[in-house]
């Protein structure tokens, strides 16, 4: 499996991308002590215009590299933490609604059919007006309304997985059924699961920056979002303001998205565009 | 001597890089003459599919013609240029497959399939195409030609699809016919007609069959001539009766003397304590059923009774549909019938309550008929064999004990233990599952078509350790089958079902030498190779 990812050039330059974000994350605290909120110049420097501030400063005179560094933390953790909150609430419901069906499926997927009516990105704002906008909440908001594809796709999966004779065997040997669910059932959809995830890290990264965007961040921390949001206003008088955090939040879903297909064509071999060629 | 209609020469098909070896098909060479059906005998992997994909050019990607000629109508269809072969593919050469649900497209009606192959070579018009749809598909003996045209594919048994994909193949007349294991899928009775069929149509149109299968009873139907290929290389060829009477290669030898044949054992005295007894059961599905419509009703099994001896076989024979798998499911209760009882050691199973059934599951246990998915991918051998016994309570080093020394009883060797499902061989999965039903001390092994997904040569030796274990552990078993010859030979007694209803119970002797049913008296007839088999009988 790791030879198949590891031939896929798209992915390792994936990795490579990511790799980097994570380093450039790590090390901000290293690289700028002074953090991204300190002045350090006049405003509005062109990039490359003073030595020490490749980007340039903003409105504020701030160092947009220093900005830059801190937000790729933020949007790193965001999307992290709320795929993994999205997780811990869409695997359990999903693979209780697979497995168990009949009134336990119609009711988990009446529930998950509540958030799906609603739109992502209304929700997200809604519950992050009602709560503090911090780190915290928009995690949670972000995790609240991208959990319920999580459940379907489980729940397709366990309900294929089940059918399966070695379950039937399991239950011969007289496993129980929460048991069969997790040693039996579950291990069988993880490579799906694993691709499924790396993709809503991406989404996740860009409903972040939208939130912030709008202003509704957390306004104790630097993110791309914030940047591009702040920056709009004098989009035509300094252009750098917007396009590095745009370049940056590209490059980071672009990498997320790269490693998903990656790993896709890795775990599911039967399924590669490639091999059809 | 007459032109042959094919003649391949040298035909070798290279593998990709890493499969178990280079070539699929090496060094192939035969001739089929105009009228003549060959036969292309092999197990599973012997290449004789990728015979049949090569000449069609569909074969996979990462697999390519390496060498070779196939000269056909004065052209050399390996070389030809992907529109030539277009062109030639269902006019010149046709082909039907082993899975006629996944071959007919499900969206499309019969005769709308059909009349495309005219569409795609730009025959006739619309109206005469349909006419001739209809025509083919009265030729191939299809039920009420009218409403077949206007049926989806779903709405047709299998036996049905694959006529009607006999149908599609006569559509431009080819002058070669491949099919590829056009009868596998098929029950007996079913199959014994398609043979017919196509034993027909060659006669009426005169065309070469290039017929592949692993089966040699269907061979002894209606072979003229045979090929015997293994791992890529033709072993033997020679005419069908010389190949079936006198083989020269000992891997021939191997493979017919592998054939569970029609001989019966030695019948064995029977003990009278029941394993098993079933007692009027009944199981019915119910489908369908909304506000305009009536519920469907399928009596799975209807009031049926029967008993299992302890240390006998029992062999449940039926076609698909006939409610043997349903039985032995309700036996094990993975179903729970709608009334009746299923007595195991004088407890009756169907009645248990869930928490008092798990306690009592170990007494029956099942081998499955998908050596692949009968076992879980990513659990290591020995933790699918322990699961059972150490949630008996069993303690680990104990039960890991037990499944060492049972993989050496069904031939493994303790080492196996430590690996996972997929380094393993269907055969060698077959006897996997056989220790972890072993695992458990079962009172009763229903084994549901146990060594239906096998090659004949494994399937022997499967049956052989059936056979083994049965007098060195006095077992019980409830043997599944679909296969008279398989159950002949092992079975004590054998159960014939149909449609849900118990027809026939009596020894193997009784129902192989005096059958008193006629629907019976019809699967014995219908057995591939029957004639062949008796003649041999005789003779020996």
């Amino acid at each position: 499996m790791w030879k198949r990812f590891r031939s896929n050039i798209g992915a390792m330059v994936g990795v490579a991308i990511l790799l980097a974000v994570i380093l450039i994350a790590v090390c901000a605290p290293l690289i700028y002590p002074h953090g991204p909120w300190q002045m350090v110049q006049r405003p509005f420097l062109p990039p490359m215009s003073v030595d020490g501030l490749p980007l340039g400063t903003d409105t504020l005179g701030r160092n947009v590299a220093a900005q830059l560094a801190y937000g790729a933390q933020v949007s790193l953790l965001v999307g992290l933490v709320s795929t993994i909150v999205a997780l811990l609430i869409g695997v359990p419901l999903g693979a209780v609604a697979g497995f168990y069906g009949n009134w336990v499926d119609e009711g988990a997927m009446r529930f998950t059919e509540f958030f799906q009516t609603i739109p992502n990105f209304a929700l997200a704002i809604v519950l992050v007006a009602i709560f503090e906008p911090t780190l915290a909440s928009i995690t949670l908001a972000i995790a609240i309304v991208s959990w319920p594809p999580v459940a379907r796709l489980v729940r397709a999966e366990v309900m294929s997985v089940r059918k399966r004779e070695f379950v039937d065997a399991a239950t011969l040997a007289g496993l129980s059924r929460p048991k069969i669910l997790i040693t039996q059932v579950l291990p069988n959809t993880v490579s799906p699961i694993i691709v499924m995830a790396s993709l809503m890290v991406a989404t996740a990264i860009l409903l972040e920056s939208s939130l912030s965007f709008l202003g509704l961040g957390d306004p104790n921390a630097m993110s791309w979002g914030y940047m591009i949001g702040a920056a709009r206003t004098v989009i035509r008088t300094s252009w750098w303001l917007s396009f590095f955090p745009g370049i940056a939040i590209v490059l980071t879903v672009l990498a997320l998205n790269l490693i998903g297909e990656g790993l896709n064509d890795a775990l599911n071999p039967h399924l590669s565009r490639k091999g059809r060629a | 001597m007459k032109k042959p209609a094919l003649s391949i020469e040298n035909l070798s098909i290279g593998l990709p890089q890493g499969a178990d070896r280079d070539f699929a098909v090496e060094n192939l060479s035969f001739a089929i003459e105009k009228g003549e059906i060959l036969c292309v005998v092999g197990e599973s992997g012997s290449g004789k599919s990728m015979t049949a994909n090569a000449l069609m050019g569909l074969l996979p990607p990462g697999v390519d013609v390496r060498g070779g000629k196939a000269r056909f109508e004065g052209q050399d269809v390996l070389a030809l240029p992907e529109t030539d072969k277009q062109a030639m593919r269902g006019e010149r050469i046709a082909m039907i497959f082993q899975e006629p649900m996944t071959a007919l497209n499900p969206l499309m009606r019969i005769g709308d399939q059909i009349a495309e192959v005219f569409a795609a070579h730009n025959r006739l018009t619309t109206p005469e195409r349909r006419n001739r749809a209809l025509e083919l598909i009265r030729e191939v003996g299809l039920p009420d030609p009218e409403k077949i045209i206007r049926a989806y594919p779903f709405q047709l048994s299998g036996g049905q699809r694959q006529r009607a994909m006999i149908a599609m193949a006569l559509a431009l007349e080819p002058k070669l016919l491949i099919a590829d294991e056009p009868t596998t899928a098929l029950d007996v009775t079913t199959q014994a007609q398609i043979l017919k069929l196509i034993l027909n149509l060659r006669e009426k149109h005169g065309m070469a069959v290039m017929f592949i299968t692993h089966d040699f009873g269907v061979v002894a139907e209606i072979a003229d001539q045979v090929i015997v290929m293994q791992e890529g290389k033709m072993v033997e060829r020679g005419p069908a009766q010389q190949v079936l009477v006198t083989p020269e290669h000992p891997y021939t030898q191997r493979l017919l003397d592998a054939i569970p044949t029609g001989k019966l054992p030695q019948a064995r005295p029977l003990g009278t304590v029941p394993a098993l007894e079933i007692k009027s059961l009944r199981k019915t599905y119910r489908t369908g059923g909304g506000l305009f419509k009536p519920v469907r009703e399928v009596h799975a099994i209807d009031n049926v009774s029967l008993s299992v001896a302890r240390g006998e076989v029992l062999g449940l024979v039926g076609e698909s549909g006939s409610g043997k798998s349903t039985l032995g499911r309700t036996a094990v209760r993975l179903v729970t019938p709608d009334s009746g009882q299923v007595l195991v050691g004088g407890v009756d199973i169907a009645a248990l309550s869930e928490e008092e059934l798990r306690k009592e599951r170990h007494k029956v246990q099942m081998v499955f008929q998908d050596p692949y998915a009968s076992l879980n991918p990513r659990q290591k051998i020995i933790s699918a064999i322990t699961g059972g016994p150490i949630t008996r309570g069993v303690p680990r080093a104990k039960a890991e004990e037990r499944a060492r020394e049972l993989l050496e009883v069904v031939g493994l060797g303790a080492d196996a233990a430590t690996r996972y499902p997929h380094e393993f061989s269907g055969g060698q999965r077959q006897r996997i599952g056989i220790a972890r039903a072993l695992a458990m001390d079962p009172e009763l092994i229903v084994a549901d078509e146990a060594v239906s997904a096998l090659d004949v040569s494994i399937q022997a030796q499967v049956l052989d350790l059936l056979r083994d274990l049965r007098s060195r552990l006095d077992l019980s078993i409830l043997f599944i089958t679909h296969d008279l010859r398989v159950a002949a030979q092992l079975c004590d007694r054998i159960a014939v079902m149909q449609k849900g209803k118990l027809v026939e119970i009596g020894t193997v002797h009784e129902i192989f030498q005096s059958p008193k049913q006629a629907y019976t008296r019809q699967l014995l007839a219908a057995v591939p190779g029957a004639d062949w088999q008796r003649e041999e009988a005789a003779t020996a």
